[in-house]
């Protein structure tokens, strides 16, 4: 067996690190030559955070030599979205207006990591303040899909999605508004959960519509999934949303089988799905079904007005998140005669053109004389959403569904249409309209040879349930539609 | 019911969001946020008669705690992410129409 990143699961990882088989510095250095390997190619990082990393995996060796509890996720690297602060590392959110700006502090989920033996390696690329659904919103350049790279890893977590499948690190972390983990993790063929709002603390999150906003892990396994949310996951104090529950233990309900589970198919969604990814949601139906769930279709026919709720109301909230960037507490100013010309100016320079699209559209919802008519009857529709999952709740365990309505996409494909880009989300926003959560699974290879994710969803605090069925699922996918792929040493 | 939005709506909204915009994206964005907001249209045709408005997924309460001092972020720490500071403040140009 070869040291190093290059290919293991997370879980395999810590349990070589914590018995003293392998050290964590020597799982680090391999990650980092396999960052530096192909990374020119794809992207997939803004920044390393190499030095704090290299002390980080120090201290782990330290506690494994002295007998001590180095953590359940012992040297495991870990790559971090750069839309999670970090102290004393660059956190830029891909935008320029943050070009420059060190982060005083870490977010809850990086000290958590940290606290737990994992090893915080870099931050990934991402679309502009997480708007988007390929990561070409970025003013550090697009990241490439490991698979193949003319097309897009979806977004807007998909330098995480993409460093995880290429087998750089086993493990990220993402944010998911309206499916920016779990898009992505489908196209690149790699795990993504985002939890039930409030599982996870969003403190040191950048915020970009706080209402929907959640962090989540993207994995090479539904195990690793697990156990790096039971690592992130429990009550925060320093988030007033954060829930006061201790982290859903799922790595335990992983064995169970789905015997007696209850599944529901999203039968609205897969004609709006391309045959390769409806197909996939059959076949893991299929998967279920042997393994002793009962399952049936269920008409959710509202779920498809999320969509144009998500786009009023998560602008609107990015509107009022993103005053906050007026050239005077961080990063770029351009400089003016008065304050608002100073203002106007840094921000026309500072964001790209999604993001000035986002906060017109939301400051535009939120004015006089349209306030009721767009945003007060998008937060009536988002009622709507969560009576129609009651429904399905009230005969159901969990729901299966596509992730995606296709596999992933050739870079610049989408880019001249933004509507376009948003039906990317149309089976991923439902869930976070309604707080619940959600995650990806691969499942097998579509179009193209790209892999495809199946989506399992749950009701709030219904992660027990999801990561049992995830499980079941993962174990009847196919093999190949998961990462690493092309990694150049796989152990 | 359709809404189209002019370049003069869009440099106002502009304005609002404290953006400085040119007169070609002031175009490019009326017609890219009026193809958008057409397309949201569906919303504004559903029956939500009785169907009470949700800000927040799950259920949230004022959270307090007792009003006593503790530690925060270092006031030199966070100047140093400023793109101005002095004496111990953040720098920013005039804000009325007074002489300097």
């Amino acid at each position: 067996m070869t040291e190093g990143a290059g290919g293991a699961d997370a879980t395999a990882i810590a349990a070589r690190v914590r018995s003293g088989e392998q050290s964590a510095s020597g799982v680090l250095e391999r990650a980092l030559a396999e960052i530096a390997e192909r990374d020119d190619d794809l992207h997939c990082f803004n920044s390393l955070m190499a030095d704090r990393a290299r002390a980080v995996a120090a201290e782990v060796d330290r506690k494994v030599a002295a007998g001590e509890d180095p953590g359940a996720l012992a040297g495991v690297p870990v790559a971090l979205k750069d839309n999670l602060c970090t102290r004393d590392a660059p956190t830029t959110c891909s935008s320029r207006i943050l070009e420059g700006w060190i982060p005083p502090y870490d977010a809850t989920v990086v000290r958590r990591l940290v606290a737990s033996g994992a090893v915080p390696v870099g931050k990934t690329n991402l679309d502009e303040f997480a708007m988007g659904s390929s990561t070409e919103n970025s003013a550090t350049g697009p990241t490439r899909n490991p698979w193949d790279p003319t097309r897009v890893p979806g977004g807007s977590s998909g330098g995480s999605a993409a460093a995880v499948a290429a087998g750089m690190v086993p493990a990220a972390l993402g944010s998911d508004t309206g499916g920016s983990i779990r898009q992505p993790a489908a196209l690149c063929g790699v795990v993504g959960v985002k939890p039930t709002y409030g599982v996870v603390s969003r403190y040191g999150l950048v915020a970009f519509a706080s209402s929907l906003d959640q962090i989540g892990p993207l994995t090479l396994t539904v195990a690793d999934a697990a156990a790096v949310l039971e690592a992130i996951a429990g009550h925060d104090e320093m988030d007033s949303t954060s829930l006061e529950l201790p982290a859903p233990r799922c790595s335990e309900v992983l064995g169970e089988g789905a015997d007696g589970l209850r599944v529901g198919v999203v039968s609205d969604f897969l004609a709006d799905a391309s045959a390769d990814c409806s197909a996939a949601v059959r076949a893991a139906a299929d998967v279920l079904a042997s393994a002793g769930a009962k399952v049936d279709d269920v008409a959710l026919p509202e779920l498809l007005h999320g969509l144009s709720a998500y786009y009023l109301i998560a602008p609107a909230e990015a509107s009022s998140n993103l005053a906050r960037y007026d050239g005077v507490r961080y990063g770029l100013r351009v400089d003016g005669p008065d304050v608002e010309t100073m203002n106007a100016r840094t921000r026309a320079a500072g964001f790209g053109a999604e993001v000035k699209r986002r906060i017109m559209l939301g400051t535009y919802v939120l004015s006089a004389g349209y306030y009721d008519a767009y945003y007060a009857q998008a937060q009536r529709v988002r009622t709507i959403v969560a009576r129609a999952f009651a429904r399905a709740y009230s005969q159901f365990d969990v729901l299966l569904a596509p992730t995606s309505p296709s596999v992933a996409f050739a870079l610049g494909a989408k880019t001249a249409d933004p509507l376009e880009m948003y039906l990317a989300d149309l089976f991923t926003i439902p869930s976070n309209l309604a707080g619940h959560p959600a995650m990806s699974v691969p499942f097998s290879l579509g179009e193209s040879g790209l892999p495809v994710g199946v989506q399992v969803l749950a009701p709030a605090l219904g992660e027990r349930e999801m990561f049992r069925a995830a499980a079941v699922v993962e174990a009847g996918a196919s093999r190949a539609a998961r990462g690493p792929v092309g990694a150049r040493s796989v152990s | 019911m359709r809404e189209q939005l002019s370049s003069e709506s869009v440099a106002h909204i502009a304005r609002l969001a404290r953006l400085q915009i040119s007169p070609e994206e002031s175009e490019r964005f009326a017609v890219q946020l009026s193809a958008i907001l057409e397309h949201v249209e569906a919303v504004r045709g559903l029956d939500t008669s009785g169907v009470p408005p949700t800000s927040h997924a799950l259920d949230l309460r004022n959270v307090l705690r007792e009003d006593t001092p503790r530690p925060c972020l270092d006031r030199a720490d966070v100047l140093a992410g400023a793109p101005q500071a002095e004496d111990g403040r953040f720098r920013v140009p005039r804000i009325l129409g007074e002489e300097p």
